[in-house]
């Protein structure tokens, strides 16, 4: 049996390739930021892909979707055959759900073997092989290599008066097929009612608000070329999460996350329609939660102000 | 049950906003997933087939929603807002009393309107949530398409 293969969760999640891709190094950054933090603050380490590359987003991927299968896994191949490393942690959804999507199509069709095979000759690196390495979320990070119960142990600020609705969008869990570790019983993720950011964010105190909009559309894709439409998808879910009671809606995608906070701005202005709710990276709420400072996280990068509240809240 | 049969989208849309202005009422769970339906016939109406009356899971709702999303894996991006809508009405008419009554008849209200909001942005751009959810190829490009329409799942 090889080092892969008799390495638990926890210790191979324990060093991991962090693939923070495009958005993390743009509107994104407060969530590269906080993740980064919030890793060294766990003692778990991140080494960043070398020379890494667009994942094929959404633009290359429905244009030429193989050009994007052949994207992602030039990261992976990366990882695995020049960092030797097992485990490639992407904390955006798009770069997740590409990855993913990646190791699915080599898995499963010859033509995207064949592509990515010519195309890695042509680029000058090894072709990458379905299975040589895990692509986990950041969720699957923080859940596996501390747990709960490891979470708890370490908190400092309790988020106990903290009502959160956890939001976690389209790309975490659909399409279903690309995802097969999850819905696959006791202690794994549900792609109909996702759960990890829950258990986190609860083990750390928070009190989770009965959301039924966690993965509902908010017409992200659309937010330039349809904003209306955006616009009043988001309004919906910041009016259903204060109707359930939160303070906070906990986001662990850069583009939900933007998305909402343009569009709150937006909807109070086009629309009339104004909430309050804050807006925060469960990477910030949690490195909060185990000590580190408001800027520590990057909340100023947030384009909502969520600094009152915090301090509110002692979490400063 | 309320039939929301013959009323134009609009019209659903605005019985919504309406339903959500006046304080929740558990008795409008009837007419909310009667609503949902509607919209959701507008939808396969406007592909040009028949909306069924089958049921799915006991629900002419999921029915539905599974004739829309054949051929079309984009419409899986309210799959989980129509299983809410029809968990809140099970919620509602199974525990009528319940104390919460009212606060799930004020989210399932919510829940009917994201799903009128996604079908009617749908029906102005028919590519929401192909984009990402479905990740529809908008055309085959140099190398081919990808998985013979397995998004769809």
């Amino acid at each position: 049996m090889s080092d892969k293969q008799t390495k638990t969760s926890k210790q191979k999640y324990a060093e991991v390739a962090y693939y923070p891709g495009c958005a993390l190094e743009g509107s994104g950054h407060a969530y590269n930021r906080s993740t980064k933090a919030l890793g060294k603050a766990l003692g778990l380490k991140l080494k960043e892909v070398d020379n890494w590359n667009c994942c094929g987003a959404m633009e290359v991927k429905n244009i030429d979707p193989k050009l994007q299968t052949y994207l992602s896994s030039r990261v992976m191949s990366i990882a695995a055959n020049k960092m030797n490393m097992d485990v490639v942690m992407a904390p955006c959804n798009g770069c997740y759900h590409n990855l993913k999507r990646a190791e699915w199509d080599l898995e499963n069709e010859d033509k995207s073997k064949e592509v990515v095979g010519q195309l890695s000759q042509k680029a000058g690196h090894e072709t990458y092989q379905a299975g040589q390495v895990e692509t986990i979320h950041a969720l699957d990070w923080i859940k596996d290599a501390i747990g709960e119960e490891g979470l708890k142990e370490r908190v400092k600020n309790s988020l106990k008066d903290v009502k959160i609705a956890n939001y976690y969008g389209c790309m975490y869990t659909r399409p279903r097929h690309i995802f097969p570790e999850k819905d696959a019983g006791p202690g794994t993720e549900s792609t109909s009612k996702p759960h990890f950011m829950d258990d986190l964010l609860a083990a750390a105190g928070a009190e989770n608000v009965d959301f039924p909009l966690k993965t509902a559309c908010c017409g992200g894709a659309h937010t330039l070329s349809d904003s209306d439409t955006s616009t009043r998808l988001v309004a919906n879910i910041l009016q259903t999460a204060e109707a359930a009671g939160a303070e906070v809606i906990a986001t662990e995608c850069p583009t939900c996350h933007s998305g909402l906070e343009m569009h709150q701005i937006r909807a109070a202005k086009t629309l009339g329609i104004k909430t309050h709710v804050k807006i925060i990276y469960f990477t910030q709420l949690l490195g909060m939660a185990l000590g580190l400072k408001p800027r520590a996280v990057g909340l100023q990068e947030n384009v909502s102000d969520s600094f009152a509240f915090v301090k509110e809240k002692g979490l400063t | 049950m309320n039939d929301a049969a013959g009323q134009s989208l609009a019209e659903i849309g605005g019985r919504l906003q309406r339903l959500m202005e006046q304080p929740p009422d558990p008795a409008d769970a009837t007419e909310l997933l009667a609503l949902g339906e509607g919209v959701l016939e507008h939808w396969v109406r406007a592909k040009g087939r028949e909306p069924t009356r089958d049921e799915r899971e006991g629900f002419r709702l999921l029915a539905l929603h599974r004739q829309g999303a054949d051929k079309d894996p984009s419409f899986n991006a309210c799959r989980e807002t129509c299983r809410e809508l029809a968990y809140h009405y099970n919620l509602l008419t199974l525990e009528s009393d319940h104390e919460d009554s009212a606060q799930r008849a004020r989210m399932m209200a919510l829940v009917a309107n994201h799903l009128y909001l996604f079908i009617s942005g749908k029906m102005e751009t028919e590519q929401l949530g192909e984009f990402c959810c479905s990740s529809k190829p908008l055309r085959t490009g140099l190398t081919g398409g990808v998985d013979g329409g397995r998004s769809a799942q």
